[in-house]
């Protein structure tokens, strides 16, 4: 069953509709519930591989509904420690699930300071409802 | 920019289910309600209502109607009579399609095409300057709704009779009158109902109230496509022929019509390229214009919801069109497996 519209006020966010839960000197990131609507039920999900380098503002993957695929844009930069296998198997997870089981990747930041360029929950909703 | 998009008469009612409208060939559409998926599955398990008077109705009448038609289209009319239907193409002088519809035989000399929303006005054009005496063509699209009730309860839920596939008769349902249509774009049992424009809308509410999922036009790619069944504009077009397209069935070679001879001349040569269906080996996603490594190129692709994989149609050069050749599709620069497989990748339990 499809989530209902959140956007929790624990994460930061980027205007290209992803979040970033920050946790030490490590992130979760993931699609926030505007985008997985955005696109439907997601069918298919193209991870970067563990250990890969992502850089903030360029895609690191790929999130795909039966209609149309989107790249997914990284919030912040750093080395990718792990891939969320369960959403590889069953890309719906992001749907059911967007800012918890739907996670996509877990990373180790490359630069702690691009946190603060991220936008509070406020004002990724002030994007969300310009979109 | 804002573009002026034509409205069905069931308009109304998609924006009351809070249906995700996109435009579709000039038309503002549902694309979905709940979710493609749940209605896909809807309409392989039991039933589902699409509105698709989008379409284009044409109707073809006069005393040499026949002789018009027997020119332009590829099947052989010969073979139906009144209260019967037929999948045809229409033709150009290269052979290659123009359209394909389906043709409903309402006498002997009286016929109704149902063609694609996006050549309504080709098809109008191309059979108006090809008139003869005797015959007249009219763009009757204005004057009907279209609902595709599809699925193996279908049927039943209407509380409509059995009847054999392609075939159609004057019906009534919940006391409005329809023309009830043995066809349909999914591989499933079921009817086209074409009822008069303003009686669309009580029509639609009645097959809601029987039961009916209304599915939207994402489902109604996902069918098609796990079907088989060519999408005009991708899969088939002027510039590809029945024989490559895998369509010779519907072409009646021993009669003249615009591109016979072309047509005839290509089955006897064997095709250089021909469209097939594959299912992905590997997780992706095909689709239109990615390149299948060898010469060919993916025409459609979606994901099956029944398979819960890749799948699609695409040309292929003739000697990796078999069964169970293994393709490579370029997908975003990432080669991906697929299989040839036999058409269609769906087929219903009798």
């Amino acid at each position: 069953m499809a989530a209902s519209e959140s956007y929790p006020d624990d994460l930061n966010y980027h205007a290209e509709h992803d979040w970033a839960r920050i946790e030490g000197d490590e992130a979760v990131l993931g699609i926030t519930w505007f985008a997985q609507d955005a696109l439907g039920e997601l069918v298919h999900y193209e991870p970067p591989n563990e250990g890969d380098a992502i850089a903030k503002d360029s895609a690191y993957g790929e999130v795909e509904s039966v209609k149309a695929v989107s790249d997914v844009i990284a919030p912040l930069s750093g080395e990718v420690l792990e891939v969320n296998a369960k959403v590889v198997e069953e890309p719906e997870t992001v749907n059911d699930d967007p800012y918890g089981e739907g996670w996509l990747i877990r990373i180790r930041l490359s630069n702690a300071t691009e946190v603060d360029s991220l936008l509070d929950v406020d004002a990724y909703k002030q994007v969300v409802a310009e979109a | 920019m804002a573009q002026m998009l034509l409205k069905t008469p069931l308009h109304d009612r998609h924006i009351a289910l809070g249906a995700r409208m996109v435009p579709f060939a000039g038309w503002e559409m549902p694309v979905q309600y709940e979710g493609v998926i749940p209605e896909h599955l809807a309409v392989r398990t039991d039933c589902g209502v699409f509105d698709v008077s989008h379409m284009g109705e044409l109707e073809v009448e006069g005393p040499r109607a026949t002789t018009l038609l027997q020119a332009t289209l590829s099947n052989d009319l010969d073979k139906i009579g009144p209260g019967q239907a037929q999948y045809t193409l229409l033709t150009n002088e290269r052979g290659g399609i123009v359209d394909d519809l389906i043709v409903y035989r309402l006498g002997d000399f009286r016929y109704l095409l149902i063609v694609n929303a996006a050549n309504r006005e080709t098809d109008f054009r191309w059979l108006k300057e090809r008139e003869v005496p005797g015959s007249d063509v009219r763009d009757v699209s204005d004057e009907y709704g279209l609902l595709a009730v599809q699925g193996p309860r279908a049927i039943e839920r209407l509380g409509l009779p059995d009847a054999s596939q392609f075939t159609f008769a004057e019906g009534e349902i919940d006391g409005i009158q329809c023309m009830v249509n043995r066809t349909g774009y999914t591989g499933e049992r079921g009817c086209e109902i074409l009822v008069m424009a303003e009686d669309a809308g009580v029509l639609w509410d009645r097959v809601l109230e029987r039961g009916a999922v209304p599915c939207g036009l994402g489902a109604r790619d996902t069918l098609r496509l796990e079907a088989s069944l060519p999408l005009h504009g991708n899969d088939i077009t002027p510039d590809t022929d029945a024989i490559s397209a895998g369509l010779g069935w519907s072409c009646a070679l021993d009669k003249e019509f615009s591109g016979a001879a072309e047509l005839r001349e290509l089955k006897a040569r064997g095709p250089e390229r021909k469209l097939v269906s594959f299912v992905m080996e590997e997780k992706a996603v095909p689709r239109q214009g990615m390149t299948i490594e060898g010469g060919g190129e993916v025409t459609s692709g979606t994901h099956s919801p029944l398979l819960d994989r890749g799948i699609g149609m695409g040309y292929v050069l003739a000697d990796s069109a078999k069964p169970d050749t293994e393709l490579t599709i370029d997908v975003r620069g990432k080669p991906r497996r697929a299989r040839v497989v036999k058409r269609p990748i769906y087929k219903r339990e009798e």
